[in-house]
């Protein structure tokens, strides 16, 4: 496979995992607090929390972004993976001013910017040094 | 019993991580179409090491859930972000991936911010 169609597989599966877990948590979330039932130890609750249309289309996204990222194992390293897919904090942060308009304190844009310029440069490293085509 | 919490998670997770990472390197690019989806439910069940790591994923989100019972998120964020400093560092050993200074120094920033978000 070609290097440019590979980074152009790397990223499209990265922003398909970050989207399907972000939106994914949102449903879960969204569909766990209006349960009547409280989740507890009993297995059978959570099973039953699984009919609420919200949670299961959660749950559905859920494992649909662990498909997802293995895909994306296949065609790039663990070590570049992990702080790529931290840009998540950097979404979850910018949704939450911009779109829920909630408050972000300084030291949380801080976070933000160390995470932010971090992938970046791990972003400019290859992506992937350990398969046929990938560089020493 | 908090520190337990979070040594199991830690290591649940690196060895799930690690664990998908070294069979998915040996199954060559997958996709995440149609067909590539059922290839993947399909290699899941019948690659040992896939289906541990989704048990090691479970112990993992088990044993984060008891932790933020008990303890507070803002501990509990940053400290399952030992993981990430764990499995980069395995994945050089075990998995043999190049890690140069750039992507070292990178980690580290994320692993930074990551620590402070959740103070």
């Amino acid at each position: 496979m070609p290097a440019s169609t590979r980074i152009v597989r790397t990223y499209s599966l990265l922003l398909l995992f970050l989207a399907l877990r972000a939106i994914g948590n949102l449903c879960l979330a969204w569909g766990t607090k209006r349960l009547p039932e409280t989740l507890a130890a009993d297995p059978l609750v959570y099973l039953r929390s699984m009919l609420d249309p919200a949670v299961a289309l959660g749950v559905a996204m859920l494992i649909m972004a662990l498909l997802t990222r293995l895909a994306l194992l296949s065609v790039a390293d663990l070590s570049f993976i992990l702080p790529m897919t931290a840009v998540g904090y950097v979404l979850a942060a910018l949704l939450g001013r911009f779109v829920l308009h909630e408050a972000v304190s300084g030291q949380r844009w801080l976070a933000v910017a160390l995470i932010f310029a971090g992938t970046a440069l791990v972003s400019s490293t290859p992506h992937s040094t350990t398969g046929k085509d990938g560089a020493p | 019993m908090t520190w337990l919490l979070v040594a199991i998670m830690v290591v649940a997770t690196a060895l799930s991580d690690l664990l998908q990472s070294y069979e998915m390197k040996r199954a060559g690019v997958q996709s995440v179409g149609a067909r590539g989806v059922g290839r993947l439910l399909r290699m899941i069940v019948e690659r040992r090491y896939l289906l541990l790591s989704i048990a090691c994923l479970a112990f993992s989100f088990f044993s984060f859930m008891a932790l933020v019972q008990s303890a507070p998120l803002s501990f509990a964020v940053p400290a399952s972000a030992a993981s990430f400093i764990l499995e980069t560092v395995l994945a050089k050993v075990l998995l043999k991936e190049h890690i140069g200074p750039r992507r070292a120094a990178g980690t580290l920033l994320v692993l930074g911010g990551v620590v402070l978000l959740g103070r």
